[in-house]
């Protein structure tokens, strides 16, 4: 296979606030520095892209240095937080915007779904709409002509594809939509987040043409979404961005797992929010200052293998006088968050004054979960398990990612569809079978 | 396996913006479909939903005929060359809409269409070329009207000589949509960064109109004036049109090879500075 987009070092920088109104005078300075032959002054002081950190330039690296190739065929899949710079690589590659720096060279046609539905008129009928935004993403009309219907088909809506869009549902103009994008026959295919919207049989057919799209067609499909599970079942290969550069990239299995890592990078200490009513609850008589999940040999982890020892060590700092003081860890179901497995123990039954503060380990031996993602839970109380002095961290970490490993002693049937939880110890004795006449005929 | 690749193997190149001459021609020809697909939805989305539909074509010049027949022939009493008042005003005011129409259409190009724009793309100066000819259809049924109050009056005797530079008439209305379009494109590059030229716009295009002979013939302007009017390329334009149709006013080449250059200048500057905007203009829209 070979590679069919080549993007090098690409970079974008976007000024922030005044946007489009630059001074004369920085227009001036531009224009003379290219008189020399210097490279644009206001390109140096670009930093990089972090929505929530606010910083002292008023330019901002979008993306900066992305390197990364597709292959022949491939689906690939690109995620990342909201401001991350998935948009913005879109919108470079559907040559919607142009780079600040670097380049992208592309072999084939390229069509793109940055969203569905793009210029369609809401007073034309479904059936004009068609023509229109067939021919607005490159389709020439005997090309629509022939399609026709099978994108009709496709959408599910042939009952109204004479009455004006602007009468549809919102669900039916979707699928509309997305039922012309479909029958683009581009090499590469670009979508952004259009499953969003739609209902869920719909999302799948969606998921299957695109499948379609790149294994009997073998188009190549670049896939943006916020749908982890869509990427998994999708894509072969994912690439992260974060703050504008490239995170990670890789098989997507590993790259999700380190996305869910990034996901929850919250620092736990003392000060970290405690109002936050859904991850971190508590009054702030007592809180947690660090919480770590290491392997025995010290290092941090979060993905361990059936059999691993799993030490937590977890620093406390007390606030206000309390009497006694416990701790409770419990491992939750990553789908159902019910409680797993919670182990829960006394650190002290003496009275603490406020400004103690301590240091615990406490570990999980020979884990024994069946392999899967496991949100963590925390919770530190007073001997009396006093509502007022508790501090809970719920699933504000990464999850425990436990993985089959060497030991396939406990290995269940049918991998990929766990039953339950635990691998229990368990055996089976056949006492006695009795066979009807016709089967044991048949036998 | 990439390494065996040679440069040429890729269709598409993606690189900062530099130079301003890289047009991109044939993507336009490869995109026709979607201008005519453009034209079509003008057309009939334009009067969806209003009870006289296409018959606002017809009411809107007539309207502006009696109206104008009213102000400035029976009130004012600005002199028409001794054509009937109806006649002089619409012939003027059918091609000074069009080309206004044009103007103010297609400079709105990337705001209106910022939309559109940020999401896919396809050569950006299909949008004002189908605005130019959509507006040619409106043009056009305009036209149909006049020939028929044209047929009526020379029926009933009234001095109207259409005569054989008619013939100019396609070459007249290639005149006016490419001024049109240029300046319109240039409006619309400029407003991605100074949205102050909206307001310009309309302003500036009814200014214009005054220095244009649409409401009074060039012959009736003192000679102290003529020079602005005669600088202005659509002059020449209406004048020779209602030398064809009508009889009456100049008909001078000069004056008409002067708006053809003007045009072809215009053109060329708008269509360089729109094609640089319109790689740049969604940082800045």
């Amino acid at each position: 296979m070979s590679d069919v987009i080549i993007v090098e070092d690409l970079s974008k920088l976007y000024r922030l606030g005044m946007v489009g109104t630059r001074t004369i005078s920085e227009d001036l300075n531009r224009l003379w520095a290219r008189v020399r032959g210097r490279e644009n002054p206001y390109l140096k002081i670009g930093e990089t892209n972090n929505r929530s950190v606010k910083g002292s330039s008023e330019y901002v690296w979008a993306l900066k240095d992305i390197n990364f190739k597709v292959k022949d065929g491939q689906r690939f899949g690109i995620i990342g937080k909201n401001g991350a710079g998935k948009s913005t690589l879109l919108k470079i590659l559907s040559r919607v915007a142009s780079p600040t720096k670097g380049t992208v060279k592309v072999k084939g046609r390229v069509a793109s779904l940055l969203e569905v539905g793009t210029g369609f008129h809401p007073e034309l009928t479904g059936r004009d709409n068609i023509f229109l935004n067939g021919a607005i993403l490159g389709m020439t009309q005997p090309e629509i002509k022939s399609k026709f219907d099978s994108i009709v088909d496709f959408s599910g809506v042939e009952r109204y594809i004479d009455t004006p869009v602007k009468r549809y549902s919102s669900g039916m103009y979707v699928r509309l939509a997305f039922a012309v994008a479909a029958h683009l026959e581009p090499e590469i295919l670009i979508v952004d987040e259009v499953l969003a919207v739609g209902d869920s049989e719909f999302q799948k057919k969606c998921l299957g043409k695109m499948q379609d799209v790149s294994e009997k067609e073998g188009r190549t499909v670049i896939f943006v979404s916020h749908n982890l599970q869509a990427i998994k079942n999708l894509c072969q290969e994912t690439l992260i961005i974060n703050n504008g550069e490239i995170f990670a990239s890789g098989q997507t299995e590993e790259t999700l797992r380190v996305y869910g890592e990034l996901m929850r990078e919250v620092k736990i200490d003392d000060k970290t929010d405690i109002n936050n009513s859904i991850n971190r609850r508590g009054k702030g008589a007592v809180r947690f200052s660090s919480i770590n999940v290491l392997d025995t040999d010290g290092n941090k982890r979060f993905s361990f293998d059936i059999g691993d020892t799993i030490r937590f060590k977890i620093s406390y700092k007390i606030f206000k006088q309390v009497k006694g003081l416990t701790i409770s860890i419990a491992l939750l179901s990553g789908l159902s968050r019910e409680c797993l497995t919670l182990v829960h123990y006394e650190i002290t039954k003496f009275k603490l004054e406020a400004g103690a503060s301590g240091e615990i380990e406490i570990d999980f031996f020979d884990i024994n979960i069946k392999p899967g993602e496991y949100p963590l839970y925390f919770e530190l109380t007073d001997a009396q398990m006093d509502g007022n002095n508790k501090d809970v961290i719920d699933d504000l970490t990464a999850p425990l990612v436990i993985k089959r490993g060497n030991n396939n002693a406990n290995s269940d049937f049918s991998p990929g569809k766990p039953a339950g939880f635990f691998a229990t110890s368990s055996r089976m004795v056949v006492n006695e079978i009795q066979y009807n006449e016709i089967l044991s005929k048949a036998l | 396996m990439s390494k065996l690749s040679t440069e040429s193997e890729w269709t598409l190149e993606i690189k900062p913006v530099t130079g301003w001459f890289n047009f991109h021609l044939k993507d336009i020809w490869r995109y026709r479909d979607l201008l005519f697909m453009f034209v079509r939805r003008d057309f009939v989305a334009v009067y969806k939903q209003t009870i006289l539909g296409p018959f606002w074509f017809f009411l809107q010049p007539i309207l502006t005929t009696i109206t104008f027949t009213i102000v400035f022939g029976n009130i004012a009493k600005i002199p028409t060359d001794g054509i009937p008042p109806i006649l002089f005003y619409m012939s003027g005011i059918v091609c000074w809409s069009y080309f206004s129409d044009c103007l103010t259409r297609t400079s709105s190009t990337f705001v209106a269409n910022a939309n559109i724009f940020g999401k896919v793309y396809f050569p950006r100066l299909i949008t004002p070329l189908s605005n130019i000819i959509s507006l040619l259809m409106k043009f056009s049924i305009q036209m149909l009207l006049l020939v028929c109050f044209l047929i009526y009056y020379k029926l009933n005797g009234s001095g109207v000589n259409p005569n054989i530079t008619i013939l100019l008439t396609p070459f007249l209305i290639l005149l006016m949509a490419g001024l049109g379009l240029g300046f319109g494109i240039i409006v619309s590059s400029l407003t991605t960064k100074y949205r102050d030229l909206t307001f310009l716009v309309g302003f500036g295009v009814q200014l214009l109109m005054y220095a244009t002979p649409v409401i009074y013939p060039l012959s009736a302007l003192p000679d102290k004036y003529k020079w602005i009017v005669l600088a202005n390329p659509m002059t020449s334009i209406i004048d020779t049109f209602r030398y064809a149709f009508l009889g009456a006013g100049t008909f001078s080449p000069e004056n008409l090879i002067y708006s053809t250059v003007f045009m072809v200048i215009t053109l060329a500057i708008g269509i360089v500075i729109f094609n640089r905007v319109e790689k740049t203009f969604m940082d800045t829209v």
